[in-house]
């Protein structure tokens, strides 16, 4: 890593010092009242003492969004896969995908909950946002496959398995993974969602639920330790998708190219 | 040891009456006859859109024509087919060993198996030292070369090649040119050539066809001797320039041009 490469890197967080910094200033020369903003050193000392509560609400939202997202892969991956053998099929299933997805999840969630326990429906909002940019991608990037490749294999007498196996999959992957990525960060978003709309009714359960308990009880430092192990979770999610993608991608496609170089 | 027939029986493969339409209704080829010998250097010149490019992927087997016959002389000549395309259409995300190992690997040879075949086909295109690059390292003509021995690596009995060397600089394709002599030399393998160069058709062919700007006629056939020497000699000599003449008014009449 060059010099440049490395103050690039450090100046979002010479940014975050400095409002954080900002904002403990203010907070203590203006004295203002806990409740109506906490400081941010006061936030770090509720999230060390409410550690138990936060970290065991984050690993459960961590975790249903993460199943989430296994399931939207799989799912998306497989229906990509069907829609790709059959334009008839694609045209038939497709328009249910994108209503699926234009329609706002926090609306679908209280319909769910009305069926499913708290914990599933967390789980299948979460599924539902997560399903539909993994679904298109893969069905993009299985659709753009080189046409003379698609020739080379067929002069070749490759098998529809070859095929997929050698030449549409890894074809696929770019747009695949970045369709991840996307819906990585949804799964988070759609199990936040589902987890406020549960309310009361998700004892036990996540982070957002944490944030509406600690908003009843005023608890305000709670609620920002709560809202930065959210958005800690969101960096996590996709900081582990991103290094999944230049891993895959790294020694051959050009989007993961120059960075590395 | 193969036993040589001096004068085949029939025709390594024989096009009769052949016809081929686009999706927009106009024929590629109407009425077309070829006959392929056995070890000849063919080169279909003609101008874009007179369907040699069609002649050639109906010989491959990547279309069907939509009308005549397409008569194998054996059924293993059928299958022991190369082709090389415009494009090196290799696999960016597999490395040159990889993209050579790939038509055995589609028939089921193990990487062990084949990698024998793979490094004798990279060392005859001068790749050997390259079979770890991927793609993308590669410079325009080596990227070609790989696709030549990808091509090869099945060990063909006829290898069709479609414009491959129209994207390159003059002096790779002079090089690839002669490179491809001396592996036809070494191998025996018949070629059929599309290319819309009249110097490159005299230069590498010991037989020109000269196609109609449509449908496929033929408005010339020239026969060039398999025993003159292809080098710098021939390129500057005066039975080249009248060979080449002869192509380029075979040519300039098949796009239907006066001078």
């Amino acid at each position: 890593m060059t010099k440049g490469n490395a103050r690039d890197a450090l100046l979002p967080f010479a940014v975050l010092a400095g409002a954080l910094a900002a904002w403990e200033a203010a907070a203590r020369v203006l004295a203002i009242p806990t409740y109506v903003l906490p400081a941010p050193s006061l936030v770090a000392e509720t999230l060390v003492k409410d550690r138990e509560i936060l970290f065991s609400a984050l690993l459960v939202t961590l975790t249903t969004a993460l199943e989430a997202l296994t399931l939207a892969t799989i799912g998306g991956v497989a229906l990509a896969l069907l829609i790709s053998r059959s334009r008839w099929l694609e045209r038939a299933i497709m328009p249910f995908a994108i209503v699926l997805q234009v329609t706002p999840i926090i609306a679908v969630a209280p319909l769910l909950l009305v069926y499913l326990e708290p914990a599933r429906a967390v789980l299948v909002c979460a599924f539902l946002v997560a399903f539909f940019p993994i679904l298109a991608n893969a069905s993009l990037g299985l659709a753009s496959v080189d046409r003379a490749l698609v020739e080379l294999f067929d002069l070749y007498r490759a098998s529809p398995w070859q095929k997929l196996i050698f030449l549409r999959a890894p074809a696929a992957l770019p747009q695949f993974l970045a369709g991840l990525r996307i819906g990585g960060g949804l799964s988070l978003i759609g199990a936040i969602a589902a987890e406020l709309a549960a309310g009361a009714a998700g004892r036990g359960a996540g982070l957002a639920f944490r944030i509406s308990e600690a908003g009843y009880r005023l608890d305000i430092p709670r609620m920002f330790a709560a809202l930065a192990l959210v958005s800690a979770a969101g960096v996590m999610i996709y900081a582990a998708l991103t290094a999944l993608s230049h891993l895959c991608l790294r020694r051959w496609h050009e989007s993961a190219r120059g960075k590395s170089e | 040891m193969t036993i040589r027939v001096a004068t085949p029986a029939a025709p390594l493969v024989a096009l009769r009456g052949i016809g081929k339409a686009f999706a927009n209704g106009v024929a590629a080829l109407d009425g077309f006859d070829l006959d392929l010998r056995e070890g000849e250097f063919l080169t279909l010149l003609g101008p874009s859109g007179c369907g040699k490019s069609t002649a050639l992927r109906l010989i491959a087997g990547l279309a069907e024509p939509s009308g005549g016959r397409i008569d194998w002389r054996d059924e293993n000549a059928a299958q022991a087919i190369g082709f090389v395309f415009q494009e090196p259409t290799l696999l960016p995300w597999s490395d040159v060993f990889a993209n050579v190992h790939l038509p055995l690997r589609l028939a089921g040879v193990a990487r062990e198996t084949a990698a024998p075949r793979v490094r004798e086909a990279l060392a005859k295109v001068g790749l050997a030292d390259f079979e770890s690059a991927l793609p993308r390292e590669l410079s325009g003509g080596m990227k070609m070369r790989a696709a030549i021995a990808r091509a090869l690596v099945t060990r063909p009995r006829l290898l069709l090649m479609d414009e491959p060397f129209a994207a390159l600089d003059e002096v790779t394709r002079f090089r690839l040119n002669d490179d491809l002599l001396a592996l036809k030399r070494e191998l025996g393998t018949t070629i059929v050539f599309v290319t819309h160069s009249v110097y490159e058709s005299v230069y590498l062919s010991t037989r020109i066809i000269a196609l109609a700007a449509r449908g496929g006629a033929v408005v010339d056939e020239i026969e060039i001797d398999a025993h003159v020497a292809r080098d710098e000699e021939f390129r500057a000599s005066a039975e080249f320039a009248r060979l080449c003449r002869r192509a380029s008014a075979a040519l300039r009449g098949a796009a239907g041009e006066r001078l």
